[in-house]
């Protein structure tokens, strides 16, 4: 039986990538159009505990490397053990979420296994060796449905279109797999992580965000933040200035996020913005600006000063 | 140090994109063309590094005869020599990659600065098929410390770095959660995020200069590439269009639309 083999993401606080969850669901659609079987590999110094975790989502089996190789992500460790196990499996499709991982992986896993790939998956059209992959270009501006037309198929899914795959059902066997590894030329040095006390951005149901509008103040947005339990997200000028984090960029080139409310106070409104963040249930703009480009895509706007009603918003909010 | 860069011609970032009306392509009018801005990126990291360690910047461009424009900015910026693949069809990535390869054997650069994106195809795959398909080392999206508009941006310092013996680079990353950094022996390949360095503008004598620096044409052919497409564009589609929304006069009314209309808060 064919296989759709999913790779999972472990963060380096050791949990399981959320976003691994949404490639599933996407890896059981396209098993699901193609007649295959749904697998999952996890990589990791110890495996076990993902791999646990990993069982009851839908995956018929989940594939456990444990290696100190895998301590820290690296593609040149990565790519060799995930082509490995594909082509053991006979896969025909390989993906996962286009994290930033996903992105630095899945291409070289690609190329060992002479493949063509699709980046950032929307959805699948078509059924067995005629399915499309649909994915966005010139920053979302574009929906292009595409075929690939390698004998096997490596590709990366946008996880904000795709839910969550639940727990329940069978439970999936877990196969331990001992990749051989090969000396690799890059090493690992360190990670600096942003550390927040709000939800995630990419996870998180609301989203309160700034941009060069603020001056770099965001003590509004925070404050805001706070009362709604949401996360913080910029535009690329607040984050190129080193006001907050490049973590919190949202659009083509950082986070797609697509939470029910967005709330977006000094943000002109680019495509590039609107490329991570036009998926939005509900999107709030302010600006002092009425011709800011933001007010096309937004539900609610409100021409106004941000520092005169963020606090307002705030206070109204707290009081609900 | 050799160090090989690479200036995709793509739209304007400002450019309006829409899909034609046959879902083939998109509507041409109205379109400016630039380098990629992430090439652009990686331009001037590579000049920055050659400044400061010596050597010599190559920079490649696949695609038709108006590509040269691309390579000659890139060399109006202050790269040394260019090298055009011609070809004028569709390419995938796998096919760029596979060029990029030879052409990156013929020239033996120590590092290959690539963009981690074009903001057309929008794939971000070309500098880990690269790396792969070389059997290099790769460090992608890879950024800065400090901020873009902080003093030692202005001081112009290599955001990419080399280690103490000069045989590797020092490669902060920007991931989920935060910058991992990593070191990679050269030759390798490095993909850069937008918060490497603020590419400079050229100049008028780069300018004039530009034009009498050489630019090598090459061709799929030659390079023994077979480029036929793998990855085939059966059509385009506008994306889901959102439905207008209303102004509203001020925060009580935001607030009753927030909780009655909208039911989000
Ligand atoms: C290749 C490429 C990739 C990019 N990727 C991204 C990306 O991923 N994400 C991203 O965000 N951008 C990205 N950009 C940049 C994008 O084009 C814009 O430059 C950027 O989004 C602008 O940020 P901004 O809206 O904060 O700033 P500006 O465009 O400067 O807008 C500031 C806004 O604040 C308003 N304002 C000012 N003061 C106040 C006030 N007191 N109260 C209320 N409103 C006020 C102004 O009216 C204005 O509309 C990219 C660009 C390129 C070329
Ligand atoms: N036609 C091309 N000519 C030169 N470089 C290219 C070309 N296409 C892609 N690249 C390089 O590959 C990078 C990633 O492109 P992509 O994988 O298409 O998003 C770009 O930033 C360029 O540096």
């Amino acid at each position: 039986m064919p296989v759709v083999l999913i790779v999972a993401e472990q963060q380096p606080d050791g949990n399981l990538r959320k976003a691994t969850l949404n490639a599933l669901t996407a890896g059981k659609q396209l098993a699901e159009r193609t007649g295959a079987e749904l697998h999952v590999a996890v990589l990791a110094k110890d495996a076990s505990g993902l791999a646990a975790e990993l069982k009851g989502h839908g995956a018929k089996v989940v594939h456990a490397a444990s290696s100190p190789v895998f301590e820290h992500y690296l593609a040149e460790t990565f790519a060799p053990a995930v082509a490995e196990l594909a082509q053991s499996l006979g896969a025909t499709f390989v993906g996962g979420a286009s994290t930033a991982m996903g992105k630095d992986l899945l291409p070289r896993v690609a190329a060992r296994l002479k493949a063509a790939m699709a980046t950032d998956v929307l959805g699948f059209e078509g059924s067995g060796a005629d399915v499309v992959y649909a994915r966005p270009m010139w920053a979302g501006n574009v929906v292009a449905h595409v075929k690939l037309t390698t004998p096997v198929q490596v590709f990366t899914v946008r996880p904000t279109e795709f839910p969550a795959a639940p727990t329940g059902g069978a439970e999936a066997e877990v196969r331990p797999f001992t990749p051989k590894t090969e000396p690799v030329k890059t090493r690992f040095i360190d990670f600096k992580e942003v550390k927040s006390a709000r939800p995630q951005l990419t996870e998180a149901s609301v989203v309160v965000a700034g941009g060069r509008g603020t001056k770099g103040d965001f003590k509004e947005i925070e404050a805001l933040a706070d009362v709604l339990g949401a996360a913080v997200g910029a535009s690329r000028a607040v984050c190129d200035a080193g006001w907050v984090p490049n973590d919190l960029q949202v659009g083509q080139t950082g986070k797609v996020v697509a939470p029910k409310l967005y709330i977006a106070a000094g943000i002109s409104g680019a495509i590039q913005h609107l490329a991570g963040m036009k998926g939005s249930k509900t999107i709030v703009a302010i600006n002092k600006d009425p011709e800011a480009p933001i007010f096309q895509v937004a539900d609610y706007g409100l021409v106004a000063d941000l520092f005169k009603v963020l606090p307002e918003l705030r206070q109204a909010l707290q009081s609900k | 140090m050799k160090i090989l860069v690479t200036a995709k011609r793509v739209e304007d970032a400002e450019s309006k994109i829409r899909v034609n009306p046959q879902g083939t392509g998109i509507v041409p009018e109205g379109l400016k063309y630039k380098i990629n801005p992430f090439d652009e990126i990686a331009v001037e990291e590579g000049l920055r590094l050659v400044a400061k360690h010596g050597g010599e910047v190559v920079v490649v461009s696949i695609g038709g005869k108006e590509v040269q424009e691309q390579l000659r900015h890139a060399l109006a910026m202050g790269a040394h020599k260019a090298v055009w693949v011609n070809h004028a069809g569709a390419l995938d990535q796998l096919a760029i990659a596979a060029l990029l390869a030879k052409v990156v054997e013929a020239e033996k650069p120590d590092l290959a600065i690539l963009g981690k994106q074009s903001i057309d195809d929008d794939q971000n795959q070309v500098g880990q098929y690269l790396a792969e398909f070389l059997g290099w080392g790769q460090a992608t999206f890879a950024s800065k410390v400090e901020s873009l508009e902080s003093d030692a941006e202005k001081g112009k310092h290599p955001g990419v770095m080399l280690s103490a013996d000069g045989k590797a680079v020092v490669v902060v990353r920007e991931v989920d959660n935060g910058l991992a950094t990593v070191e990679c022996q050269m030759p390798a390949v490095v993909t850069t995020d937008l918060r490497l360095n603020l590419p400079r503008y050229a100049s008028l004598p780069g300018i004039m200069k530009a034009k009498s620096k050489p630019i090598q044409e090459l061709t799929p052919a030659g390079l023994g590439v077979d480029v036929t497409p793998k990855v085939v564009i059966q059509k385009m589609v506008p994306p889901p269009a959102r439905k207008a929304g209303i102004k509203v006069p001020d925060v009580a009314t935001l607030v009753d639309k927030l909780k009655n209309e909208a039911k989000v808060v």
